[in-house]
């Protein structure tokens, strides 16, 4: 690969005295599929924040396809092609299933407030045809049959899947996943892992994502990086990650922090 | 220079009036987070307690005496914190667990009611009252500049409220429970701190604060009416948002100021008339610059 | 706070608000044969929900919390009654209607400039931090009225002539239905709804916040300007004390009491709201007390609002 999609160059973020994320240098390449594990408070999500525009590193520089993001809004980035879930559910509860999926398509809608006030014929075949598209990915994940459902009432794993469906829908070129498989039962997550790894495929996209269940994130991800404490601490194949004395160290010497029940 | 330090004490006797009742707003918005627009109907019934008690009590104490208006003064005290207490328990209690904008726009009810129904003739009437003299009055004169005796008791009394008020929030057990339950309802209770009770004593705390300083207005007013709470009242809670809500210092600085700057605006002519614009505009300048405020902290929202 | 979109519903909105216009026009001819006492309140009825349902976009679809209205109503009525006041002598009255429609075109225009000043700082701040900034502006508002000696001032404003008839209101509270209803129903518009619903969220599916908010301040205030229009040419006579706080608490409360962002409930709720007080007109001097009661009574019982469906079942409000 020429141009690596994402990089990081020494991205550090400190909140006040804490620094959450120390000199992260990471680059990931279309279409891969990496995963970012690490101790809870390692600064997995923080990473994630930056990359998606919500918090700015303090030092460093973050780059999407060659072009730096410093400074770039959120909403702007998502438009360039990053794309992501959150790690606490953040559905439009009060929207329908197929109008969270709507909404998060209207960045690559031709019609805007002029159509949508004229209601010509062209805005009815456009709305249909966002319809259309949205149904489509709705099926992928098997969520098709709940489209009028409001999307707070929906089961947590629904949840879950329609946060990744929704993220889709902004066609992305990397996809941010924050603990997709957290409280799903052993059956969603081996449907979860076919299913990321069957949309990374199909749509052509790099999937990142930050996991705590390592079946998944050894059974799928070609690439792994490890944070510790905001440090990276290794990076390799799965295979690599597994024998890497120092992940070993951060994982069984802190035994209890590693199976944590609660996520905040 | 003298007109300007004449400004300088008139502006600081209103603003300690301003920073007492902002007080009671930021301390009621610190618990429960929400803007309790009733506090400026607690204060004008503090003054018209104050106004049917001085016949009574002029009777065993006379008036103006100081020990006469310290007896007023405390039983409106008394009666406005049981109706602090008591808006308390039957309007907002209800709601605790509704989403704020419901407390809100039931606070502007709860004013709206007190209001009306003070305004009708089989309560006080909408006509204004004469404010009875509690106090001896004595006008200071020191080189040329003259200090009122009432406006002197404003700003002793502020202090003194002021200093007892810190002294509640951050030396006694009570205060530390205030703090608990402002920073998380629910670990609070938790520890075993009984909500329900700090919350009563967090409204009580205001209103008598509302009380003393409705009693305060009234003094330096022509008379009191049952709307005379609306404009110390929102201009107090600016004052509160200014100096950031929820933050005790921040409300009593915020007073200061705007007692100050109203003082100032009204001796140039032509500005007078904007005051309460000005007011206003100020805010939103500040807000624009602080969005919470002169000394309120910003909340990062956690992704 | 919304239904699914539906596409048959869709279609059919603009035959719905051609047929509101006409008939709102039709039923106008006939409206010397009314009682002038019900003939007001029709009026006055049409004018809150103009107010009602393009407030209910600002606090209702987007999640705002605007307490500002009246002072957008204001500026939109002070426009343009001094607009017509000043023109229609200087021009025949077979022009009449165009001259009414200027004046209220520009009394929303420069109420939505007004709303755009209030939308730009409410990027900045959310919550009760904008509730006071909102009523801040209103207050703001109405004090440069009050020292504005070209409207009158404190004095109040005379003479605007009676231009409003029930054609004109109804006519424009359809297209402000028709407005509203259509920006929010489309694939744009369920932006708005992911705004109020999480912000966050929303931008990281690359919709712009700020845009957003902006949109929906400006479209608003514009609103309540025309509505202010009409009331000028209603009234015919304007005083800043009628644009205070009480009164964007009346058109506050009304969108609530019609459920926050369901529109036709909150047309429902602008229209009890606006009997009520002619209801009470008996017992005029408890009326403050009891619409007091209500609002309290209101939050308590159901502060979802009077007209909440359930709208899984398709219960598409307009």
């Amino acid at each position: 690969m020429s141009q690596p999609l994402l990089k990081l160059d020494s991205a550090t973020i400190r909140f006040g005295g804490l620094t959450a994320v120390s000199n992260f240098s990471l680059e990931v390449n279309p279409c891969e599929l990496i995963g970012l594990i690490g101790p809870n408070g390692a600064g997995k999500t923080t990473a994630f924040n930056m990359i998606t525009g919500v918090y700015q590193p303090t030092d460093g520089h973050i780059h999407l396809n060659g072009r730096s993001i410093a400074g770039v809004k959120p909403h702007d980035l998502t438009r360039q092609g990053i794309a992501r879930t959150f790690q606490n559910i953040r559905l439009f509860g009060s929207l329908s299933v197929i109008d969270n999926v709507r909404a998060a398509m209207q960045l690559h809608c031709k019609h805007g407030v002029r159509a949508s006030l004229w209601r010509g014929s062209r805005f009815k075949s456009l709305e249909n045809e966002v319809e259309t598209c949205a149904l489509e990915l709705l099926d992928i994940f098997k969520l098709g049959s709940l489209r009028d459902e409001e999307a707070k009432s929906l089961p947590y794993g629904d949840q879950r899947r329609l946060e990744i469906v929704r993220a889709l829908a902004t066609r992305p070129k990397l996809l941010l996943l924050d603990e997709p498989a957290a409280g799903m039962n052993p059956t969603e997550k081996e449907e979860l892992m076919h299913l990321i790894r069957f949309i990374k495929d199909k749509f052509q996209i790099a999937v990142m994502l930050v996991e705590h269940d390592m079946t998944v994130v050894m059974g799928i991800c070609e690439r792994i990086a490890v944070l510790e404490y905001g440090i990276k601490i290794a990076e390799g194949t799965p295979q690599q990650i597994q024998r890497d004395p120092k992940v070993i160290a951060a994982y069984l010497g802190t035994e209890t922090d590693k199976e944590e029940p609660f996520d905040a | 220079m003298d007109w300007l330090l004449q400004q300088l004490i008139n502006g600081l006797a209103l603003g300690s009036i301003y920073a007492l009742i902002a007080l009671g707003y930021t301390m009621v918005y610190g618990v429960l987070r929400f803007i309790n627009f009733a506090h400026a109907d607690v204060l004008m019934l503090g003054a018209y307690a104050a106004y049917f008690l001085a016949p009574a009590v002029s009777t065993v104490f006379p008036l103006p005496s100081l020990t006469g208006a310290l007896i007023v003064t405390l039983l409106s005290v008394m009666i406005c914190t049981g109706i602090g207490i008591l808006i308390e328990f039957l309007a907002y209690r209800p709601l605790r667990q509704r989403p704020r904008l419901t407390v809100l726009i039931t606070a502007i009810g709860v004013s709206l009611l007190i209001e009306f129904t003070c305004q009708h003739e089989a309560v006080f009437g909408a006509d204004t009252k004469p404010f009875p003299q509690l106090l001896p009055v004595h006008d200071f004169n020191i080189g040329g500049l003259v200090i009122g005796s009432n406006d002197l008791v404003v700003v002793v009394t502020t202090l003194v409220l002021l200093a007892a008020l810190w002294f509640i929030v951050q030396r006694t057990k009570m205060g530390t429970a205030m703090r608990a339950v402002s920073f998380n309802q629910q670990a609070a209770a938790l520890m075993g701190i009984n909500i329900n009770r700090i919350i009563s004593f967090t409204f009580g705390l205001g209103s008598a604060l509302a009380a003393i300083a409705g009693i305060l207005y009234a003094l330096k007013a022509p008379g009191i009416d049952p709307l005379m709470g609306v404009q110390p009242g929102l201009r107090a809670f600016i004052a509160a948002v200014l100096g950031g809500i929820g933050n005790l210092p921040g409300a009593a600085l915020g007073g200061l100021l705007l007692g100050l700057l109203e003082t100032f605006a009204g001796g140039i002519s032509g500005l007078s008339n904007y005051r309460d614009g000005i007011a206003f505009a100020i805010l939103i300048l500040i807000l624009l610059f602080k969005p919470a405020g002169l000394l309120g902290k910003a909340s990062v929202e956690k992704v | 706070m919304s239904s699914s979109l539906n596409p048959s519903s869709i279609t059919g909105a603009k035959r719905w608000l051609i047929a509101g216009v006409l008939l709102a026009v039709v039923v106008s001819m006939f409206s010397a044969q009314f009682n002038r006492y019900y003939l007001g309140i029709l009026v006055d009825i049409g004018i809150n929900i103009i107010l009602a349902v393009s407030l209910n976009l600002i606090n209702g679809h987007t999640g705002q919390f605007s307490l500002g209205h009246a002072g957008f109503m204001a500026v939109g009525g002070y426009t343009a009654a001094k607009i017509s006041l000043v023109i229609s002598p200087m021009l025949p009255p077979a022009l009449q209607p165009l001259i009414f429609l200027f004046a209220l075109l520009a009394g929303g225009g420069l109420a939505a400039l007004a709303g755009f000043g209030v939308g730009v700082p409410s990027l900045r701040l959310r919550g009760d931090y904008l509730a006071i900034v909102t009523l801040g502006f209103g207050e703001i508002i109405r004090v440069v009225v009050q020292n504005m000696e070209s409207v009158g001032a404190a004095s109040g404003l005379k003479g605007i002539p009676k231009y409003t008839t029930l054609g004109w209101t109804f006519g424009l509270a359809a297209v402000t239905i028709y407005f509203v209803s259509a920006l929010v129903n489309s694939t744009y518009g369920r932006g708005f709804i992911a705004v109020s619903d999480d912000e966050v969220a929303a931008s990281s599916m690359g919709i712009n916040p700020v845009r957003y908010k902006v949109t929906a301040f400006v479209t608003g205030a514009f609103f309540a300007g025309i509505a202010g229009g009409l009331y000028a040419h209603h009234k015919q006579f304007l005083s800043p004390t009628g644009f205070d706080f009480l009164k964007s608490i009346d058109i506050v409360v009304m969108v609530i009491l019609g459920g926050m962002g369901r529109t036709a409930g909150v047309v429902v709720a602008a229209i009890i709201l606006t009997l009520l007080p002619e209801v009470l007109r008996q017992f005029s001097e408890y009326r403050m007390i009891i619409y007091s009661l209500l609002i309290i009574v209101l939050m308590m019982a159901r502060p979802q609002g009077l007209f909440t469906w359930n709208r899984k079942k398709g219960g598409a409000p307009a």
